[in-house]
């Protein structure tokens, strides 16, 4: 009998966890509703990477690269004081969904303006235009990707330039997926792999950790344009005045430092026909 | 429904879950045969061999798979330079399957090893009153009673292989789950359709391995 007794409390915590659980999750909802030009809302939560050193990095619960700096300048503009700032980590897979189900209101997280992605979310940016490009060891006698004929090139499960250096560049590149590139770098490093694509920006993002230091250099010769925008949820009013943070972002100087700031002892230059971009007009 | 039709033009789903079915295929043999070896060192009368096996099975089952295959790509290939393959893919195929086999490897010792328990001590005992030492008593007394005993919990383990079959993608292997990422990422305004698309296509290859088990679990059931 006792036992019984005991087993149905338990059941009836369990299930108040539960309870309570999704309740949270739902009670913040309402909290965003009013983030509209004037900091209406409390705080604002910004989806970001927390793995891409130089762009969006966890680094023990404070974040650090060039999307975490612009995203809280554009904040700041915003009205949001930084300890507003909720960060949310947004992968690459799941950024669509956290815009669609607003669990985030902006994401800065190397998202590259497509026509698909706009028939489900919206973009403010450019901030940033990379282009794809290739990592290899800084005594590597690579400059493009037409030398990788018969070479090994990594990239991350999904990624789209590893198969465009196939398709366009050099037939018999030999691709390895990775799930991370932090395991395509320390492969290169171990010497089995002779170049790691993917955008630039990321490439020298990587070439600048610690760890790898003197060790890697970015060829600067890319082959695309990905222009880094701001998700948005589709039909999200922010974009106008995203737009004219960034403007001011790259009017002011700030951008330009943001920029230094994170990629410093690297021997990368972005693109400088095409950078610092103008914000397109919103839709 | 066209856009979701033209998915399948643009991209070869038949093919990843095959790759899949072959990695499954080909782990499910190596862990088999390494797996019933394994079994037979547990119940083996020799002490050190009894360590050896209880120490492979403590180790491989508690360790996450991804890092067994991460292992297989980061450290076999990418420090050692182990090459099972002069094909540069094929290499990466044979070293998730290596990682497969040897974590399932564990688990089918101890699926088989409780197929051992089903049968009675009676029958060790009359193999031994009729003079058969441990090796003849195991391959004609007991290993055949419990393999019959041992289907349904071998069945389960094929079952998670198949599932487990995707980790390959951290391996370097392009199956169903590495393809399901490229489609998401190219193709994000249709994410839960290939997401449903790539749960369908597993049920539907794991749903006739557990009726077939079940079947044979029962069909081949010693009756005591």
């Amino acid at each position: 009998m006792r036992t019984t007794r005991y087993g149905a409390l338990a059941m009836a915590a369990a299930a108040a966890l539960a309870l309570s659980a999704c309740g949270g999750g739902g009670g913040e909802e309402g909290a965003e509703e009013g983030g509209g030009g004037e900091a209406a809302a409390e705080s604002v939560r910004i989806g970001i990477k927390f793995d891409q050193p130089g762009l969006g990095f966890d680094e023990g619960g404070s974040y650090s690269g060039f999307d975490v700096d612009v995203a809280k300048y554009v904040a700041g503009e915003l009205g949001y004081s930084e300890d507003q700032i909720e960060w949310v980590e947004a992968p690459s897979a799941n950024r669509e969904n956290l815009l669609s189900n607003e669990q985030v209101d902006m994401i800065f997280a190397t998202y590259s303006i497509t026509d698909t992605r706009k028939e489900t979310v919206d973009f403010a940016g450019p901030y940033f235009i990379a282009g794809q490009d290739l990592l290899v060891p800084v005594d590597s006698d690579i400059t493009g990707p037409e030398d990788l004929d018969g070479r090994n090139l990594c990239s991350v499960t999904g990624s789209t330039s590893a198969q465009r250096v196939k398709d366009e560049f050099a037939e018999g590149v030999n691709l390895i997926e990775q799930p991370g590139y932090a395991e395509c770098v320390s492969l290169m490093g171990g010497g089995q792999i002779d170049a790691v694509t993917t955008d630039d920006i990321i490439l020298a993002g990587l070439a600048a950790q610690e760890a790898n230091q003197g060790q890697f250099k970015v060829v600067g010769n890319p082959f695309s344009e990905e222009r880094y925008g701001v998700g948005l949820t589709k039909g999200s009013e922010l974009c106008s005045d995203i737009n004219a943070a960034i403007e001011k972002m790259i009017e002011e100087g700030a951008w330009e430092e943001a920029l230094a700031n994170n990629l410093e002892g690297v021997d990368y230059e972005p693109n400088a026909e095409l950078n610092p971009p103008t914000p397109e007009d919103c839709a | 429904m066209d856009s979701f039709l033209s998915l399948f033009e643009q991209y070869d789903v038949a093919a990843a879950f095959w790759v899949n079915i072959q990695l499954t295929f080909w782990a499910a043999i190596w862990s088999l045969l390494l797996g019933t070896l394994l079994a037979l060192f547990r119940i083996s009368p020799i002490a050190s061999l009894q360590w050896f096996g209880a120490t492979y099975v403590n180790i491989f089952r508690n360790t996450p798979l991804t890092i067994i295959i991460a292992f297989g790509v980061l450290a076999l290939f990418g420090q050692l330079s182990v090459s099972l393959s002069s094909d540069f893919n094929l290499n990466f195929f044979r070293l998730a399957i290596l990682g497969l086999s040897l974590y399932h490897a564990a688990f089918v010792c101890e699926a088989i090893r409780s197929g051992v328990n089903t049968v009675p001590l009676g029958q060790a005992e009359a193999a031994r009153a009729i003079g058969l030492s441990f090796l003849p008593a195991a391959r004609l007394v007991i290993l055949p009673q419990a393999f019959r005993g041992a289907i349904a919990p071998l069945g389960n383990v094929l079952i998670a292989l198949t599932k487990n079959s995707t980790v390959a993608a951290a391996g370097s292997v392009a199956e169903s789950a590495g393809l399901m990422k490229t489609m998401i990422e190219f193709r994000s305004d249709m994410v839960i359709p290939i997401f449903f698309t790539f749960a369908f296509g597993f049920v539907l290859i794991v749903i006739p391995i557990g009726l077939l088990t079940t079947w044979a679990s029962k069909k081949l059931a010693v009756s005591r």
